[in-house]
């Protein structure tokens, strides 16, 4: 069943758009996709390599602006911003990795937060070539939502794909080794300084291409939008945490929850409580709704703290300890 | 010339609000080890309840401070003691959990600031808001200039209780080794939460004495969260003097940059220094002065 669970997952993946037609939950299951490859990125910077990015927008709306910027300054199709966005994310996080990776633990997390600023302030100011926040409008090159989705789809499974080959080689068990002991790593004569700038271009390049992705299917960026911490960068380590730190598969299910965790509060549990309202004629019923639809970043933020407080591996790396909660008739198993 | 001792002038006043709020977050950092990123957002709290008392009940801003320091200082205490310290027990991959759940807190608190105020600008307009005295041609804001002097006054007191009193021991002994502070019988936990508890109330004064000549909406603690970061990089983590130094700089340079460079780049000359710290003085101005 294991070995198989990747598979049967893709094929359901593969036949989605088949089988449901409704707008709205494809626009998610492309949401979901795109979280996939970002929470990939950040799980290999921070889940393998142990450097936690708080800065993960800078690369996403680097990404974002350079397929923005092909249609809007070299007026060719913004699709070529998914070849060029990786690249220019790249060339972001090299100069960046160069300088910084010199810091360890919370202090290279704060130089990412400053990057993600200065990136956002940068997108701001320079108006001559971003538009400032006026932000940069395209049209979208297709109607339907398919063709996006499989595009999508196609980059996820490239991304977990990669991120799978990488782990099982060499690189992978340097990276596992940096997280766990970076000064034991580098008296055994590795380069820790080489392989976290690998990893994080990765990670930066994968980031990167996703935010292309959200510039050609959503048709428009604000640096207010792509570069924002809350919405790209928090979102990214939530993605990463609620789905396991340092496992494979982690990012697919965190995407898939924050995902339905974020429409769950945005749309006031799916519009349950203003159904009820509607149904009991309760006005303090359909007030409660408007309360829970307006506060869904609070519910957020409530989330996070839930989220570190009781399952800091992650769904993926804490499933013992669920299963173990859940099932009180079952012979407790030790978790060590 | 006069605009360049205005500038001066300025920065500094501004600096030792800064350096207030710099002292706080670095407490905590020396004691727990975690930055803060909650830092604003606790001194948001505190401008809402300058606000709430001002506009509701009419009290002086400066009297407030009575009044949102323990405020604060009760909520700090509460948010170490039930977010903080228990992830100290769970054991995780990543080290960096608890300045995470930091972020969480400070999206809590600005939620709940939006929930109830909305996210209008508020603004607290007292007799003195925008009166200013002049020594020679240089402008002073009468608001900012008490500021600061209740600013230094506390900064004063902090050094005072940190150097003199048993308690203030205790924190500097935990912020030196836990470890062997634990043997020494002090309650580490303890001083944890208490550390949290007086770089709230730090901040929250800040908050106070920066209300009569600011404005006020909920997501106004982000900016501060990273201004407090900068101070505490340039001063030298856990440093206390550090921080007053890194304050002041901060308050230099960014009237500076508003006035020789453009007011857009008020925010990005901080995190400049920010990055330009962490490439040629990795442990800020403490390294300089060893103290």
């Amino acid at each position: 069943m294991k070995k198989f669970g990747p598979i049967i997952l893709l094929i359901a993946l593969l036949l989605f758009p088949l089988l449901v037609q409704d707008h709205y939950y494809q626009h998610l299951m492309i949401l979901v996709l795109m979280w996939v490859v970002i929470g990939s990125g950040w799980n290999i910077i921070a889940g393998y390599t142990g450097q936690v990015s708080f800065g993960d927008a800078a690369f996403f709306g680097t990404g974002a602006y350079t397929a923005g910027l092909c249609m809007t300054k070299l007026g060719i199709s913004p699709w070529w911003g998914m070849a060029f966005g990786g690249i220019t994310a790249m060339a972001i996080a090299f100069p960046f990795g160069w300088i910084c990776f010199r810091l360890r633990g919370a202090y290279f997390a704060l130089a990412t937060l400053a990057l993600n600023e200065i990136m956002r302030h940068i997108a701001t100011i320079w108006e001559s070539v971003t538009d400032g926040m006026v932000g940069i409008l395209i049209l979208q090159t297709f109607v339907s939502k398919v063709p996006y989705y499989y595009i999508a789809l196609t980059l996820a499974v490239v991304s977990v794909l990669s991120i799978q080959i990488i782990i099982g080689s060499r690189w992978g068990y340097y990276f596992v080794s940096i997280r766990e002991d970076q000064d034991a790593a580098e008296s055994l004569g590795i380069d820790t300084h080489y392989y976290k700038m690998i990893s994080l271009n990765v990670a930066a390049f994968l980031t990167g291409m996703a935010g292309a992705l959200y510039m050609n299917y959503m048709g428009f960026i604000d640096p207010e939008v792509v570069f924002s911490l809350h919405d790209i960068s928090i979102m990214a380590i939530l993605v990463g945490i609620v789905g396991g730190v340092g496992t494979i598969y982690g990012p697919v299910i965190g995407a898939f929850v924050m995902v339905a965790v974020h429409e769950f509060f945005r749309t006031g549990f799916f519009g349950f409580f203003k159904g009820l309202g509607a149904i009991t004629g309760s006005d303090t019923i359909t007030v409660f709704a408007k309360y829970v639809g307006h506060a869904h970043v609070l519910g957020f933020g409530i989330l996070v703290v839930l989220v570190i407080l009781l399952l800091p591996n992650g769904i993926v790396g804490d499933w013992k300890k669920i299963t173990n909660s859940l099932s009180p008739f079952k012979r407790k198993e030790v978790v060590g | 010339m006069d605009v360049f001792f205005q500038t001066l002038v300025s920065g500094i006043l501004k600096g030792g609000l800064y350096s207030l709020i710099g002292i706080g977050m670095t407490l905590i950092m020396g004691v727990m080890g975690i930055i803060n990123l909650a830092h604003g957002q606790l001194m948001m709290v505190a401008m809402y309840v300058t606000f709430v008392c001002f506009h509701y009940l009419g009290i002086d801003p400066y009297i407030t401070l009575f009044i949102s320091m323990p405020t604060l200082f009760l909520l700090g205490m509460l948010i170490q003691k039930y977010t903080l310290n228990p992830l100290m027990e769970v054991d995780s991959i990543l080290p960096e959990n608890q300045v995470l759940m930091t972020v969480g807190v400070g999206m809590v608190l600005t939620e709940i600031a939006r929930l109830i105020f909305t996210s209008d600008y508020k603004s607290v307009n007292t007799s003195y808001s925008g009166a200013t005295f002049y020594i020679g041609e240089i402008s002073f804001s009468v608001a900012l200039t008490i500021a600061f002097f209740i600013a230094v006054l506390f900064t004063l007191f902090m050094f005072w209780f940190l150097i003199k009193t048993d308690l203030g021991r205790s924190i500097r002994a935990t912020a030196q080794d836990k470890d062997a502070a634990l043997l020494m019988g002090v309650n580490s936990k303890r001083i944890t939460i208490i550390t949290f508890g007086l770089g709230s109330a730090l901040v929250a004064a800040a908050g106070t004495l920066l209300m009569p000549i600011y404005y006020l909406f909920p997501d106004i603690g982000g900016p501060f969260t990273r201004k407090a970061f900068v101070i505490t990089i340039l001063g030298g983590l856990g440093s206390t003097v550090g921080a007053i130094f890194g304050g002041i700089t901060l308050g230099l340079a960014e009237a500076f940059g508003a006035t020789y460079i453009g007011m857009a780049f008020d925010d990005m000359v901080g995190l400049l220094i920010f990055i330009l710290v962490l490439l040629f003085l990795p442990g800020g101005f403490k390294r300089l002065t060893k103290i």
